[in-house]
């Protein structure tokens, strides 16, 4: 019980962090990225080459796959969705499945679908064993534990971005008023650029996170997680910074126990049918605020 | 419009009872009371009251950001009113939603078009017409006698609707590639398609020259004498405004100022304040 | 143009448009058929015949949901797995009570798989279409997710008894010795004898077209538009939303289970994974390719792309690549403003006459 709650906890703080990219593009861009879920993929092979193949340190390589995972995430958005600002949400859409198609194909031809194994990156701190002695051990991994103070980490940094920085600020505004924002000389285009590198760059981060605690990377490592991520920005409320922690640890938690006392094969299902029945009962998510439309 | 005018004949009409036939223009049509409306702990619109005749151009009228359009929103049910009730001829329109409010009786236009943008101009006036085609789907795939009949009949309708603004040469024109002006004229017409009892317009005379506004307001008057229905218009334009509506109601930070005829609200300090402290706005 | 504005002028435009969608499936087939009778139809294409048949209904079906409808439903395969299973079943039952022959299975088959995707289609729409835009399509998603999970638990069995079910394993099924399994978990369908033809495929697609070209053009087809161009006008207007959204919705699910069990008793085994988000998605490249809203398009563009990768084998490998650079830059294409004040222009200079008249 403890022990499935423990790694539900540890699943949800990488979902949090990939739902922190999606909420904050989202806030934005007003747009859902559907590509996210496959910079985390191409995070996890840049650490990888980095570490593996050029035999880099772990901190350097994950350094350089941030870097990649932001320059990506910054000529997706100039090159993809720029052109389509003021497009339907449907044609958008369409062009970010178009894009992660296009990451995940890419991908395939370079890396090819044989399952590559990811070195944990992340168990540089020792594990905690509880009830020591007892007979009813339970451990908790070194990653379990860097993945959650990581994903406390990033959303206390976020929080104090978007609130003190001015760049922050910028960000709030756009969300609020685009063209408001806009007329008061923030530059829209950068902000939004901003966010796609801020977004990127820690889906990098939840790409080795991810590969270390479950250390099979294949060009659609990052699609599943990524849908899951998205659904867990929504439950939290789409928008919210706290909302995304708050729904990438519910839905973590919710996918191992469905897992365990429900049944392996049908733990997606039952992730999914959450989304559903919350969008229902409460579609602006668990801490969102509702938005009125204008006529 | 009794031949005798001595003696008065009666109708039963719903709510008040009986009323001089004499009088049915000016029976209520659209009745509201204390109507008010919360967005997130802000009054938008407070204690709004308005009784609109059966057959009267009514104004509303009032600077920016006053609140005309939420008040348009909330009789048609766009939103829901957080306090008050609204009488649509007679009923209560409580807990219906935008289209039960028309299919009650009440069209209307938008301050900023909304057509759709993708149909014919027939095809946008045919939508408004929809609740008055009467015809199944299954009769619609199999293309059964009733189709046919009744889309002639919705075809002719469109363009008879269509000539009240000169228009029926436009029928198979895209709606967004027309002008503005004929957008809005578009605009009316659909709503008017839809044979309500009120029609509200939103800025009808936007962007229009003074020689449109006049022909404009010609056609209102038209729409009212041949349809006989009541029209309630938001509109900036004073000279319309004061040259057709018969009441005028001016609204200031949500809630009415001032009421009465075109004159009274006209020579109204009250009004007058309003505009001229909107000015340096 | 001298009847331009008479109902009748009006009504052959419209019917003409639907000529030609009908004229081009004619055309295919007799195409196909003199060439597989003069013996030049490889064995590989003929193998495609059906799958073409199938991709072409499930595009017109999801283009139904895009283009009509303006919604974006990702999960479509769902709809298309529902109908292959339950068609799948049908006809093992009919062959097991002794119905050998191919046409009625065929038939029957398709019309329970429509009516069950059908009824898919109104438990998910009742939910999903609440929703909109973005959300609305992650949650097609998902229950083509669950849809999919469901699936790869349930054994299906037929005895004299009837159907068994189980979502554990076969065992459970409760099924006498001398029954036949029929689905068997992430197995999927096995042993199904094959009852699709090139034929009956050609005759659904028709069917398909009268379906959706008669209701397009309807009252309801114009609501249905008129809510994807405005809702909140199309409510003033008097139109229930819900209940035209639910109709585009549930008419594309039917057609997409017609879709699903022409498709899978064209094999003799087939998996529930076969119908996956990928495939979802393949058929909104079609859809996307052919032109959101253009029924022509959807037909041509299922049947190359389907045929084209059986061509060039060799480049098998960059086909999914080509397919997510063809997305995104056809909705660029066709989405932004620059580009499409481009060809506003350069049609503009084509039609001069009908630019004209709008402009005045």
């Amino acid at each position: 019980m403890l022990n499935y709650l423990i790694s539900g906890i540890s699943l949800g703080s990488v979902y949090a962090i990939i739902a922190l990219g999606y909420t904050m593009v989202y806030g934005i861009a007003k747009m859902l990225n559907f590509a996210h879920g496959d910079v985390i993929m191409v995070g996890g092979y840049a650490a990888f080459c980095a570490g593996t193949y050029l035999g880099w340190p772990v901190p350097l390589a994950i350094l350089f796959s941030m870097m990649i995972c932001t320059i990506l995430g910054i000529v997706i958005e100039k090159l993809a969705y720029k052109p389509l600002r003021s497009a339907t949400s449907l044609a958008v859409l369409i062009t970010a499945i178009g894009v992660s198609y296009f990451l995940q194909n890419i991908a395939l031809l370079i890396w090819t679908s044989n399952p590559k194994a990811f070195p944990n990156m992340v168990n540089f701190i020792p594990s905690i064993v509880l009830n020591k002695g007892t007979g009813s051990e339970i451990t908790i991994s070194s990653t379990t534990i860097v993945t959650i103070i990581a994903s406390i980490l990033i959303m206390v940094a976020l929080t104090l971005f978007t609130g003190k920085t001015k760049i922050g600020k910028a960000m709030r505004a756009v969300s609020e008023d685009k063209g408001a924002a806009q007329l008061m000389g923030i530059n829209v285009n950068a902000t939004i650029s901003v966010t796609f590198a801020i977004g990127s760059g820690l889906a990098a981060i939840a790409g080795v996170l991810l590969c270390s605690a479950y250390p099979t990377l294949m060009p659609t490592t990052g699609s599943m997680p990524g849908i899951k991520a998205f659904t867990a920005a929504v439950l939290g409320g789409i928008g919210s910074i706290p909302g995304a922690m708050l729904g990438g640890i519910l839905l973590g938690i919710l996918e191992k126990f469905a897992q365990a006392y429900i049944s392996t094969q049908l733990s997606d299902a039952v992730v999914f049918a959450a989304l559903i029945v919350v969008l229902l009962v409460k579609p602006t998510g668990l801490l969102g605020k509702k938005v009125m439309e204008k006529v | 419009m009794s031949n005798n005018p001595n003696e008065t004949r009666y109708v039963e009409v719903p709510g008040p009872g009986r009323i001089p036939e004499r009088d049915m223009g000016k029976r209520p049509v659209l009745e509201a009371s204390h109507l008010g409306i919360d967005f997130g702990g802000l009054t938008a619109v407070d204690e709004f009251n308005i009784a609109i005749g059966a057959t009267e151009i009514g104004g509303l009228i009032g600077p920016n950001g006053a609140g005309k359009t939420t008040v348009f929103n909330l009789l048609t049910k766009v939103y829901q009113p957080t306090r008050g009730v609204i009488m649509l001829d007679g009923k209560d329109t409580h807990g219906m939603n935008t289209t039960q409010a028309n299919k009650a009786g009440i069209a209307r236009t938008f301050q900023n078009i909304r057509l759709f943008d993708k149909l014919t101009v027939e095809e946008n006036v045919k939508i408004g017409l929809h609740n008055h085609i009467r015809y199944h789907l299954p009769e619609a795939v199999l293309r059964l006698p009733g189709y046919w009949k009744e889309e002639k009949k919705a075809h002719e309708k469109a363009l008879e609707l269509l000539d009240i603004f000169d228009m029926a040469d436009m029928a198979d024109v895209k709606s967004s590639s027309l002008p503005y002006g004929a957008q809005r004229r578009l605009e009316i017409v659909r709503a008017l398609a839809t044979q309500p009892k009120v029609l509200l317009l939103d800025e009808p005379a936007a962007g229009m020259n003074p020689s449109e506004t006049e022909e404009l307001m010609n056609n209102i008057r038209k729409i009212r004498d041949t349809f006989n229905i009541a029209i309630l218009l938001i509109e900036h334009d004073m000279n319309l405004v004061m040259g057709i509506c018969e009441n005028i109601i001016v609204l200031n930070f949500g809630k009415i100022i001032a009421k009465g005829t075109p004159r009274e609200i006209q020579n109204d300090p009250k009004v007058i304040e309003a505009y001229l402290g909107s000015q340096d706005e | 143009m001298p009847n331009k504005n008479t109902f009748l002028g009006k009504a052959n435009k419209n019917s003409l448009k639907g000529l030609i969608n009908y004229g081009i499936i004619v055309v295919f087939f007799a195409v196909i058929t003199i060439v597989k009778g003069a013996g030049g139809l490889s064995n590989a294409l003929e193998g495609q015949l059906i799958p073409i048949c199938a991709y072409i209904i499930m595009a017109l079906s999801l283009n139904l949901v895009v283009g009509i409808s303006g919604e974006l439903s990702l999960g479509h395969a769902g709809f298309m797995s529902v109908g292959a299973f339950t068609g799948v079943i049908v006809a093992g039952a009919m062959k097991y009570h002794g119905v050998n022959a191919n046409a009625p299975r065929l038939i029957v088959a398709i019309i329970v798989g429509a009516i069950f995707a059908g009824a898919a289609g109104i438990l998910i729409g009742i939910p999903v279409l609440r929703l909109r835009g973005d959300y609305l399509a992650i949650v097609t998603l998902a229950f083509g997710e669950i849809i999919k999970n469901v699936l790869n638990c349930l054994y299906v069995g037929v005895d004299a008894k009837g159907l068994h079910f189980s979502v554990t394993d076969e065992v459970h099924m409760d099924m006498a010795a001398n029954g036949t399994t029929l689905v068997r978990g992430p197995m999927g369908a096995v042993g199904i004898s094959k009852a699709s033809t090139f034929l009956a495929g050609i005759i659904l697609i028709v069917l398909v077209l009268f379906v959706i070209q008669n209701l397009v053009n309807s009252r309801t087809g114009r609501a249905i538009m008129a809510i994807r161009d405005n809702r909140i006008a199309a409510e003033a207007s008097g139109i229930n939303v819900t209940k035209y959204k639910m109709i585009a919705f549930v008419t594309s699910a039917v057609i997409a289970g017609a879709a699903g069990a022409l498709y899978a008793l064209n094999y003799s085994t087939i998996v529930p994974k076969k119908f996956d988000f990928n495939t979802s998605i393949l058929v909104l490249v079609f859809v996307v390719l052919g032109g959101i809203g253009n029924m022509t398009g959807s037909i041509i563009a299922a049947a190359l792309l389907t045929v084209l990768p059986e061509l060039f084998r060799q480049f098998q490998d960059y086909r999914m690549l080509v397919y997510a650079i063809v997305l995104i830059l056809v909705m660029i294409a066709t989405n932004n403003e620059r580009i499409r004040a481009f060809w506003k222009k350069l049609t503009g200079v084509f039609s001069g006459k009908k630019g004209g008249a709008a402009n005045e």
